[in-house]
C-alpha cells in the first residue's frame, strides 16, 4: 500500500519539506519492487543510498511520484567470491566495499577508487549499484567496472539479464537500465596473479567529483585505460593503450600521451575547459603508466 | 593603607589574557541552538519568493491567480501590493561625495535587474506549499540586454541601467599625494601588473533568515532575525514602515555566522515584514542555499591596474593604482556598495613609508547581484595589490622580498603616522611583526629547503604579506554619511540578589564568542567566577543601544563598555558593602565572589549578602543609603577615526607544475590586535579569517556567463575551502595596547582574511618565478597556473 508521503510527514517536517510531493514505498522484497516499477514505470524511482537522488529531489530537478525504498532488501547487499567472479550486491555501501579484504585482494582497482568517492558520511550511505545507475560521467565506479569488464545483473518482473559494463553506460546519466529494472548485483572478474592496478584522480577538493580521473588495469590480456570526467560517460582510451601494448617505456608513454587526443575530446565544465582536461588526462596517463612500470 | 590601583589586569584571578571554554559552545554543539528557523509561532506563515530568471528583463505582466488558489496559500503579492506599506530606499552615504544609486523596493517593480531579484512572494501555511505555488505564477517577461561586466557598463555609450541616473558610474574617487610622476621618472625600476579578483560570496552556515510577527491589536512588530546589527535593523524598519519607535523590537537569538552578509537590507526581508503587516500573521522566510547564492550580497569583483617605482637600493618610491569594480544594479542599503573600493584606495600601500601615491577608483552598476561589505572589506585586494607589487619590485632589483619589506615598512618608532591617503595610525608594530615572522617560520631555513628541493624538481614557494586592518570605527565610517548605524556600544551590568551578575550588551554574538569575551571582562572586574556571569545580547528591548557586530569592533568598543560598566558597578557594590561593614569602600575589594579586605584579602561577606541587603533588607542599611546595583556605560571611539591593527602572514606551498595544483603546506600569522582578552578566540578569528582568505585565493568564484547568469550557484559547484585542503595555521601575537581605552583592545575579526590571499599569491609566484611565469588573477585555479606556464 502506498502512503502519500506529504500527509504522513507533514506533522514532523512541516516547513522544512523541500522536495515536491511524492509517495513512498518501503519494499521488503524484490517482487514488490518489480510490481511497483511495472505499475508506475517512469513515475517511480528507486531509492538506494539517496545521496544523489535526495539532493535532486530537494532541488526539484527530479519529481517522481513514487519512491521505492530498496534498503530493507537484504538480498541486495554483500560481497562474495563466486568462482572467477567477485559478486558485489547493488545495495552494498561504498564504505563496506572500501573496507572489504576480498575487494582489496580480488579487485584492487575498486579498493583504490573508493577513498576518492565523496566523504565518509556519504560513503556510509551511497551504494555501489546506485553509483552505476546514476552514471555520473565524473564518478569513480562506472570507470572501474568498465576497466574491469564487469557484468551488471538487471532484473524486473520480465526476468533477469546480464549486461556488460561496456554496454551499460550509454550517454550522460543514461544507461541500459529499463524503467522497470533494478540492478541487483555486479560481477567483477577476479584479478589474476600479476595484475597491476592504478587509480589516479584530480579533484579540486578532496571528495569532489573528478576533474579528470583514470582507472588503469594491466592484465596479461592487455592494458585497460578508462578515463572519467572527460566525456558524457567513462571513456576507454584505446589508442593510448595500444601505444603502450608492447610494454611501457618512457618513449611509449610520450606516444600514448600524444595518442590520447584520438581517444578523448573532453567537453569543458565549470572547473576546466576541454584543453585543460586533455592536458590533465595526459599528465595522469603519464603518472599511471610510470606507476604500472614500477609495480 | 596603600592605594590599590583599580586594575583588573594584574589580579591573580583575572580572566583577561586567558583562554577559557566558551559557555555557549556546549549548547550549540549539542544542536540546541535556537536559530530563526527553530522558532515556531502559532498561525505562522512561510514565505517563498519568485526570483527573476533573467539578469535584466521588463516585467510586462504577472498573473498570480492560479498560485493564489493553490492549497495552503494565503496570499501572493507583487510590488504593487506592497507599494503603500514600505517606502523605497536608496543606498548612498552622503560623505562619499557624488555617490548615486536608484530607489529599491521589496519586490521588483516593472523591471528586474539581476538574476535572483525577488519579483513576487507567496505566503502559505508551509514552505513546501509556498514553493509549489511559485511554479503557478505566470510572468510575462521581455528580456533586456544585460550589462554583466563593469567594463561594459562604463564603456562610452553604454545604456544606463537606471535612466534617471544618466550613466552607470555609482561612485568615483581619486587621490594624488606627493610627487608621483617625479618618483616614477627617477625610479631604477618600475613594475606593473593588473590584478583581478573574482566575485565571491559569504556562504553563512545559517542562511539569511527572518520571522516577522505583527500584532495588529497594538501595532507591535517583533522581528526575529539572523542579523549582526539588531538596532540598525530597527531603525531601518522605522524609516520604511508606518510603525512607532515604541512598537518595534528586533530579537537575534543564535546567529550561525554572518561575515558581513547579515548587516544589509535585503528586499526579500523587507517584503516579509510587509507581508506580516498586511496579513496580521507571523511570516517566516529562510533563504535556501540556492537562493542565497543569487540574493546574498556578493563581494570583491575588482580589477586593479597597479604600478610601483623602486630604487636600486630598495626604496619604494611611489605606488599608483586604478581600481574598477562592479557592484550590481543598486548600491546596497544602508552601508552602500562603495566602501570596498573606497577602502582599497585608502589602504593600498599604507603600511609602507612612501609618500607618493596615486589612486583612481570607479564603481560601476551592472546587472548582477548587489555587492557590498563582506569580511575584510577591501583589505584582501589592497593587500594583494601592494604585496604583489612589493614582490615584483624585489625581483626587479634582485633583492630578497623580506629585506625589501624591512627597508620600507613604517618604523615602529615613527608613530603617530599619517598615510598619503590620509589614514591615521596611532601605534603599529610592522617591523617587530616582520622580525617575529621571519624567526617563527625560519625564513632562512625555508629558503634553503626551497633551493634544495628545486634541484630535485620540487617547486615550493614562500609568500609574505604585511597588512593593516581597520577596526573599531568611529562615527566617521557610516554615521556622518547619514546611515542609522551606531558607532558606540553600551553595556549594563547588574548584581543579582544571589551574587551572580547579569550583563546586557549591544554587541552581538554570531558564533565568534562575543558573549565569552564580555563575560571574561565583567567577571575579572567584578571578582566573580566566569560561570556567575550571564550575558544577554541581541535584543533591542533588553540591551543598551549600540552598533552590533561589524568592522571588528566587538572587543575594542563593546569590551571597553563592559569594562567601564563593570567598574562602575564594582564601585557601587563596594559603596554598599562599605556601608554594611562600616568600612571605607577603598579598603575593600571583591575577589572570588567575596567582599574582602583589600590589604589582607581576608573574606568579609559574600556578594550574595550584598545583593540580599540591597534588594530585600534596605531596612538594615544606614539611613540615606540607596543601593545602585546596576550600572550602564557606553563607549565610543573618539581620538582616532579607526583603531588600526597590523600584522604579517606567510605561506609555504608546493606547486605541481604538471597539473597546476597547489598544496598548501603551512601558513603563519603574526598579528598585533592590542590587548587580547581571550587568546583562544583571537586565534580562532585569525584561523577562520585565513581560511576565508584562502578560499578567495584558490577556490571561490561566482561564475557568470555573458548573459549575467550564475553558473555555479550550489555548494557542489561553488568551491568553499574544506578542511582537507587547509594547511596548519600557526599564529603568534604582539600586543601594542590601544591608547585612549583602558582595555587597550583593537579588533581581530578580519586580519586573517585581509592578508591570506596576498601571501598565497606571492608564494605561488615565488614557486613560478624560476619558470618565468606569474599569476595575478584570483582565484588562482589550476587552469590559470597552467596557462601562465604556457602548458595549455
Ligand atoms: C556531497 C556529495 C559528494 C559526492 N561525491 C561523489 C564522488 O566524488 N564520486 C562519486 O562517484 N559519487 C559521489 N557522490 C554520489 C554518491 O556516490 C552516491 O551515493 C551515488 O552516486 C548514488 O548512490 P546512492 O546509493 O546514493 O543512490 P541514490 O541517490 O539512492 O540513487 C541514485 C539513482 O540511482 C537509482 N538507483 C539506485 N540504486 C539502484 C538500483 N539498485 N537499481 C536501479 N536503479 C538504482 C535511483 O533510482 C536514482 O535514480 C557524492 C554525493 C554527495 C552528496
Amino acid at each position: 500500500m502506498l502512503t502519500p508521503a506529504r500527509e504522513t510527514r507533514r506533522a514532523r517536517w512541516e516547513d522544512v519539506l523541500k522536495a515536491p510531493s511524492f509517495a513512498y514505498l518501503r519494499a521488503s522484497s524484490l517482487a514488490q519492487v518489480f510490481d511497483a516499477l511495472a505499475e508506475h514505470g517512469e513515475d517511480a524511482r528507486i531509492l538506494a543510498g539517496g545521496q544523489s537522488l535526495v539532493p535532486a529531489l530537494n532541488m526539484r530537478l527530479s519529481e517522481p511520484r513514487l519512491l521505492i525504498d530498496i534498503n530493507p532488501i537484504a538480498a541486495l547487499t554483500g560481497i562474495e567470491r563466486r568462482g572467477g567472479m567477485l559478486r558485489i550486491g547493488a545495495l552494498t555501501r561504498h564504505s563496506e566495499v572500501g573496507a572489504s579484504p576480498l575487494v582489496a585482494r580480488l579487485a584492487p582497482l575498486i579498493h583504490q577508487a573508493i577513498p576518492h568517492i565523496a566523504h565518509p558520511a556519504i560513503r556510509n550511505r551511497g551504494t555501489f549499484g546506485g553509483s552505476l545507475a546514476q552514471a555520473d560521467p565524473a564518478a569513480e565506479l562506472p570507470a572501474c567496472v568498465l576497466a574491469l569488464d564487469a557484468v551488471l545483473h538487471l532484473a524486473s518482473r520480465r526476468g533477469e539479464r546480464a549486461v556488460s559494463a561496456r554496454d551499460f553506460f550509454r550517454a550522460l546519466y543514461e544507461t541500459a537500465l529499463a524503467p522497470d529494472e533494478v540492478i541487483t548485483a555486479i560481477d567483477v572478474p577476479v584479478a589474476p596473479q600479476g595484475t597491476r592496478s592504478v587509480f589516479v584522480e584530480l579533484a579540486r577538493r578532496r571528495g569532489d567529483y573528478a576533474l579528470v580521473g583514470l582507472a588503469a588495469e594491466a592484465r596479461e590480456v592487455g592494458l585497460r585505460l578508462v578515463f572519467f570526467g572527460v566525456g558524457n560517460k567513462p571513456v576507454e582510451a584505446g589508442a593510448a593503450s595500444a601505444a603502450l601494448a608492447a610494454g611501457i617505456t618512457a618513449e611509449r608513454i610520450a606516444a600514448a600521451q600524444a595518442a590520447l587526443a584520438r581517444d578523448l575530446d573532453p567537453p569543458g565544465d565549470l572547473q576546466a575547459d576541454g584543453a585543460t582536461k586533455l592536458h590533465l588526462a595526459r599528465v595522469l596517463l603519464g603518472r599511471a603508466a610510470r606507476a604500472l612500470m614500477a609495480a | 593603607m596603600s592605594e590599590r590601583p583599580l586594575s583588573f589586569l594584574d589580579r591573580p584571578n583575572s580572566y583577561i589574557g586567558k583562554s577559557v571554554p566558551r559557555p555557549n559552545a556546549q549548547r550549540l554543539l549539542q544542536g540546541r541552538g535556537v536559530f530563526v528557523d527553530d522558532i515556531r509561532l502559532p498561525r505562522l506563515l512561510h514565505a517563498a519568493f519568485l526570483r527573476s530568471p533573467y539578469a535584466h528583463a521588463r516585467i510586462k505582466h504577472i498573473d498570480t491567480a492560479a498560485a493564489s488558489r493553490r492549497p495552503g496559500v494565503v496570499r501572493v503579492v507583487t510590488a504593487a501590493d506592497l507599494a503603500g506599506l514600505c517606502t523605497p530606499w536608496v543606498g548612498v552615504l552622503t560623505h562619499l561625495k557624488g555617490m548615486k544609486s536608484a530607489p529599491q523596493h521589496p519586490l521588483a517593480r516593472d523591471r528586474a535587474c539581476w538574476q535572483g531579484e525577488p519579483v513576487a512572494a507567496v505566503a502559505a501555511e508551509s514552505r513546501a506549499e509556498a514553493e509549489d505555488a511559485l511554479a503557478e505564477i505566470a510572468v510575462e517577461w521581455e528580456e533586456l540586454p544585460p550589462l554583466a561586466s563593469a567594463e561594459a557598463a562604463l564603456a562610452p555609450g553604454a545604456r544606463a541601467i537606471h535612466d534617471t541616473l544618466g550613466d552607470n558610474l555609482a561612485f568615483a574617487r581619486a587621490v594624488d599625494a606627493g610627487a608621483v610622476d617625479d618618483a616614477f621618472a627617477r625610479a631604477d625600476a618600475v613594475v606593473a601588473e593588473t590584478f583581478t579578483f573574482a566575485r565571491h560570496t559569504g556562504v553563512c552556515p545559517e542562511p539569511r533568515s527572518i520571522l516577522a510577527e505583527f500584532d495588529p491589536g497594538d501595532r507591535r512588530l517583533t522581528l526575529y532575525c539572523s542579523s549582526q546589527a539588531p538596532h540598525m535593523m530597527k531603525e531601518i524598519v522605522l524609516r520604511h514602515f508606518p510603525l512607532a519607535e515604541t512598537d518595534v523590537r528586533v530579537v537575534c537569538r543564535d546567529v550561525g555566522g554572518s561575515y558581513g552578509v547579515k548587516i544589509h537590507v535585503y528586499p526579500d526581508e523587507m517584503a516579509v515584514i510587509a507581508l506580516a503587516l498586511l496579513l496580521g500573521r507571523p511570516v517566516k522566510f529562510v533563504a535556501d542555499r540556492l537562493e542565497s547564492f543569487v540574493s546574498d550580497i556578493h563581494a570583491r569583483e575588482h580589477r586593479v591596474a597597479a604600478r610601483m617605482a623602486v630604487s636600486r637600493t630598495g626604496e619604494i618610491l611611489a605606488i599608483a593604482i586604478d581600481d574598477l569594480t562592479g557592484i550590481g544594479p543598486y548600491s546596497t542599503y544602508p552601508r552602500s556598495s562603495a566602501v570596498e573600493g573606497n577602502q582599497i584606495v585608502g589602504l593600498t600601500g599604507s603600511w609602507y613609508r612612501s609618500a607618493n601615491y596615486r589612486a583612481r577608483l570607479r564603481v560601476a552598476f551592472q546587472t548582477k547581484p548587489p555587492m557590498s561589505q563582506y569580511r575584510a572589506v577591501g583589505h584582501p585586494i589592497a593587500c594583494a595589490v601592494t604585496e604583489g607589487l612589493v614582490d615584483l619590485a624585489a625581483r626587479a632589483i634582485a633583492m630578497d622580498p623580506a629585506e625589501l619589506r624591512r627597508r620600507n615598512l613604517i618604523a615602529d618608532e615613527a608613530y603617530p603616522w599619517k598615510s598619503p591617503a590620509g589614514l591615521l595610525f596611532e601605534k603599529l608594530s610592522h617591523q617587530r611583526a616582520l622580525e617575529r615572522m621571519l624567526e617563527l617560520m625560519d625564513y632562512e631555513g625555508l629558503r634553503r629547503e626551497q633551493r634544495d628541493l628545486r634541484a630535485k624538481g620540487i617547486h615550493r614557494g614562500i609568500g609574505l604579506a604585511s597588512f593593516v586592518e581597520i577596526t573599531n570605527p568611529g562615527p566617521a565610517f557610516y554615521g556622518v554619511g547619514g546611515a542609522p548605524i551606531s558607532a558606540q556600544d553600551g553595556c549594563s551590568v547588574r548584581l543579582e540578589p544571589g551574587g551572580s551578575v547579569t550583563c546586557a550588551i549591544s554587541v552581538t554574538e554570531q558564533g565568534q564568542g562575543t558573549e565569552t569575551m564580555v563575560a571574561q571582562i565583567v567577571a575579572s572586574v567584578l571578582g566573580v567566577a566566569l560561570a556567575r556571569v550571564r550575558v544577554v545580547t541581541g535584543d533591542t528591548e533588553r540591551t543598551p543601544y549600540g552598533g552590533g557586530t561589524w568592522a571588528s569592533r566587538g572587543t575594542g568598543i563593546g569590551g571597553e563598555a563592559a569594562l567601564q560598566a563593570a567598574k562602575a558597578l564594582r564601585a557601587n557594590i563596594l559603596d554598599l558593602a562599605g556601608a554594611m561593614l562600616q568600612a571605607a569602600p577603598g579598603d575593600l575589594d571583591i575577589a572570588e565572589g567575596w567582599i574582602v579586605d583589600a590589604e589582607t584579602g581576608a573574606r568579609r561577606i559574600g556578594l550574595e549578602e550584598v545583593g540580599r541587603a540591597g534588594y530585600f533588607r534596605g531596612d538594615t542599611l544606614p539611613p540615606l543609603t540607596q543601593p545602585e546595583l546596576m550600572a550602564t556605560r557606553h563607549h565610543q571611539p573618539r581620538d582616532y577615526p579607526f583603531a588600526f591593527t597590523n600584522g604579517v602572514q606567510a605561506s609555504w606551498l608546493e606547486l605541481d607544475i604538471e597539473t597546476g595544483f597547489v598544496r598548501l603546506l603551512k601558513h603563519w600569522v603574526v598579528e598585533d590586535c592590542g590587548r587580547m582578552v581571550s587568546p583562544l578566540l583571537v586565534d580562532e578569528q585569525i584561523r577562520g579569517g585565513v581560511v576565508q582568505g584562502l578560499g578567495a585565493a584558490l577556490f571561490e568564484e561566482c561564475l557568470y556567463d555573458a548573459a549575467g547568469q550564475l553558473r555555479n550557484g550550489t555548494l557542489a559547484d561553488y568551491l568553499v575551502p574544506m578542511a582537507a585542503e587547509m594547511p596548519d595555521i600557526e599564529v603568534a601575537h604582539l600586543e601594542t595596547p590601544l591608547a585612549g581605552t583602558e582595555l587597550g583592545a583593537k579588533g581581530i575579526g578580519e586580519a586573517g582574511t585581509a592578508g591570506a590571499p596576498a601571501a598565497v599569491m606571492n608564494a605561488i609566484n615565488d614557486a613560478l618565478a624560476p619558470l618565468g611565469a606569474r599569476v595575478s588573477e584570483q582565484p588562482i585555479t589550476p587552469a590559470r597556473i597552467l596557462r601562465a606556464l604556457g602548458r595549455l
